[in-house]
């Protein structure tokens, strides 16, 4: 009988979950996603641990709560750091221990370090030693790890072509995304966390909103990664946070372009790392751009209608705003 | 940050440069910091900025600044900090002094700049002259989290702390030290204590900031002495100073290495910031016998946050009571000494029971 591992729909999910899945697939074991975050699934993880973590990190730990009593094991990796001297948010260093020393009962959880901080530290050690739990056979470690590794770059591939992650309809063939047939007169750019802006129920389903208000979004995930770095060095130091250098360099990048009309910046409430990067941002935009920024902050009381209501606001804005500038431009 | 003002101080004085100290933290200082930084940034940064901004009223041209590489925040606040005074027209050069990206010359030129025309000799000479002021300080620290709790008249002790530091302030050059830490001890010594007096045992613990400075602390110190608990704080200067800047130079010390040891059974990995030593130190005092934990730390600390989420689990596995405060511009006080009272209460009655059991 083949052991199930669950994989929480929360966190680095949206990156990283066709590589596991690859991974684990090859190794001939079984996984399961916990289910679309609900209301439900929010309250269970805002129950289970202290008020002053983040929304994301409640999430996380109601969809590990949703794997409960259905799974084997729990997929639960440390990421430390997925690129040299750079750091993922320190939450995601404790996550695992947050979760084992709130729980009871848990099954199993695989926690192995993802490690890459050091120069010479392989991604392939992390996953020989989360193989190692389900086969002996190195030989078919390493098949799976190669296999991953491909999945993740299809994945990456797939973004970088326009595709959001998970959305219906990609074809893995790197053509860039099809239009779809609606009317598109202006581009947004959402700059944020992969699990705040993809999850539907958190996001208030702020891509799909944007889409129905004729706007084509971009996000930070549709840029390949020599570009957001090179962006990024305009800061005065590097950012140690790999996530937000992502973001950072997205956010300069897009000001950049000329078609792009405006750009949503989304952060949770009491988010360390977007309290900084965030700030950095809204500087740049006062000083070098004249393109119109939305600040959100979305956290567990998030109500729809004052969400909408900004949102009509900031697409008002921004069409009136160009509106502006064509008539500048026919008579200067 | 706390009284480590007197040791950057004594360091920078004794080579030539002149520094501006500014006031100590106040309400108006915070205010000033909550205007113009982020709004979820932690108080440390809102105070730290409102100081700057104080100091450049009194004529400071230079901001020297410890930096850091993550995974916590505050390795990005001086270039934060910096982005926000330039925004304010505040004309401010900024040293940051941290671990060298490239090469370890990036450091020595940045010390050079401070210091000016100076043999390295006399900057060493400098350093050490700083970090034996944060021992000098820490001693006197310590006797009085000693004297509080038994004076026999309430505030003799405070006023000692502060005539003993006034001492140790005065001292310029390094040979006077060791006399002028003799004079201070004994201002300590002449408390009048009441020896026998039963008193509570209370471990601090969390982040360094809200730790050692009584500002954001709201004097937890003080408080808690006036309630007849003695105090140990897990962190001070001169051991934070010996372990993340000397990198362990000093020998025979308390250190956070058997804190982080007995960590890993509840926290497997560094979170950045003071967290691990948190949970660590927080075991410690457990098996040290303390009648009690507080935790303290700004409001959105990160990896105290996850120290925090840990701690009830260490409280219910051996026993200890362990409170968390939270910190940030909108603390009253009344609300502090409410919850610290019923704190030390309830630890006063767990310890009487276990007598009477006994």
């Amino acid at each position: 009988m083949s052991v199930t591992v669950g994989i929480p729909r929360a966190l680095l999910y949206y990156y990283y979950y066709p590589q596991w899945k690859t991974f684990f697939d090859h190794l001939g074991v079984k996984t399961l996603v916990s289910r679309e975050t609900t209301r439900g699934i929010l309250e269970k993880g805002i129950k289970s641990i202290v008020d002053e973590a983040c929304l994301p990190v409640k999430l996380a730990v109601g969809h590990v709560l949703d794997l409960y009593g259905r799974v084997d094991y729990i997929f639960l990796p440390r990421i430390v750091s997925t690129a040299r001297r750079e750091y993922i948010c320190p939450k995601f260093l404790g996550f695992p221990d947050m979760v084992r020393n709130n729980i009871d009962n848990l099954p199993p959880l695989i926690d192995y370090d993802l490690d890459l901080y050091r120069k010479g530290s392989s991604l392939y050690n992390f996953f020989y030693t989360v193989g190692r739990q389900f086969t002996h056979n190195p030989a078919r470690i390493l098949t799976a790890y190669k296999a991953s590794m491909e999945s993740l770059h299809m994945h990456c591939r797939d973004m970088e072509a326009g595709w959001l992650p998970f959305e219906p309809g990609v074809n893995h063939n790197h053509e860039q995304r099809p239009h779809d047939g609606n009317i598109h007169d202006v581009t947004i750019a959402i700059i944020g966390h992969p699990y705040n802006i993809y999850d539907r129920y958190i996001s208030m389903n702020m891509i799909k909103r944007l889409q129905d208000y004729g706007a084509n979004v971009v996000t930070a995930d549709h840029l390949p990664e020599h570009v957001f770095r090179r962006e990024a060095e305009k800061l005065p130091k590097q950012l140690f946070w790999t996530m937000n250098q992502r973001m950072v360099g997205a956010a300069f990048y897009y000001f950049d372009r000329p078609e792009v009309d405006g750009l949503i910046h989304v952060a949770s409430f009491g988010c360390g790392p977007d309290s900084m990067t965030g700030e950095l941002i809204e500087r740049f935009a006062r000083k070098e751009s004249r393109k119109p920024l939305l600040n959100l902050t979305i956290d567990e009381h998030t109500g729809e209608a004052g969400m909408v209501t900004r949102l009509e606001a900031f697409m008002d804005m921004v069409r009136w705003r160009r509106q502006l500038d064509d008539v500048a431009a026919t008579y200067y | 940050m706390g009284y480590m003002w007197i040791c950057i101080k004594a360091m920078l004085e004794y080579l030539n440069v002149e520094v501006v100290v500014p006031p100590p933290s106040s309400k108006k200082t915070l205010l000033l910091g909550v205007k113009h930084a982020p709004e979820f940034a932690c108080m440390p940064l809102k105070l730290n900025l409102g100081n700057f901004m104080e100091a450049a009223e009194l004529g400071a041209d230079t901001i020297v600044m410890a930096g850091g590489c993550g995974p916590c925040r505050f390795g990005y606040y001086a270039q934060v900090e910096h982005a926000i005074l330039r925004d304010l027209d505040y004309q401010y050069q900024l040293v940051v002094l941290e671990p060298p990206q490239k090469h370890i010359g990036e450091l020595l030129s940045k010390i050079k700049h401070i210091t000016g025309r100076q043999s390295w000799r006399r900057v060493i000479n400098g350093i050490r002259f700083g970090y034996h002021k944060a021992e000098a300080v820490d001693k006197l620290e310590r006797m009085a989290h000693y004297c509080r709790p038994r004076e026999t008249k309430a505030g003799t002790t405070d006023r000692a702390l502060q005539n003993a530091l006034k001492e140790i302030i005065a001292v310029a050059a390094p040979e006077g030290l060791p006399v002028a830490l003799n004079r201070a001890v004994d201002i300590m010594k002449a408390v009048p204590l009441e020896k026998n007096r039963p008193v509570l045992r209370i471990g601090l613990v969390g982040e360094i900031y809200t730790l050692l400075e009584p500002f954001a602390n709201q004097d937890i110190e003080r408080k808690l002495g006036s309630m007849g608990v003695e105090v140990d704080r897990s962190i001070y200067l001169s051991e934070w100073v010996n372990e993340h800047l000397f990198l362990g130079l000093v020998k025979n010390t308390r250190n956070s290495k058997l804190a982080k040891q007995k960590a890993v059974k509840y926290l497997r990995h560094f979170v950045g910031g003071h967290g691990l030593e948190t949970v660590g130190s927080t075991v410690l005092y457990a098996e040290q016998g303390y009648d009690g934990v507080i935790q303290m730390l700004p409001f959105t600390c990160m990896p105290e946050i996850v120290a925090q989420s840990i701690l009830p689990r260490i409280s219910s596995e051996l026993g200890i009571p362990v409170m968390t405060l939270i910190v940030d511009e909108m603390s009253g006080e009344a609300g502090l000494v409410t919850r610290l009272e019923a704190f030390v209460d309830l630890l006063a009655r767990r310890k009487q029971t276990r007598e009477v059991l006994a």
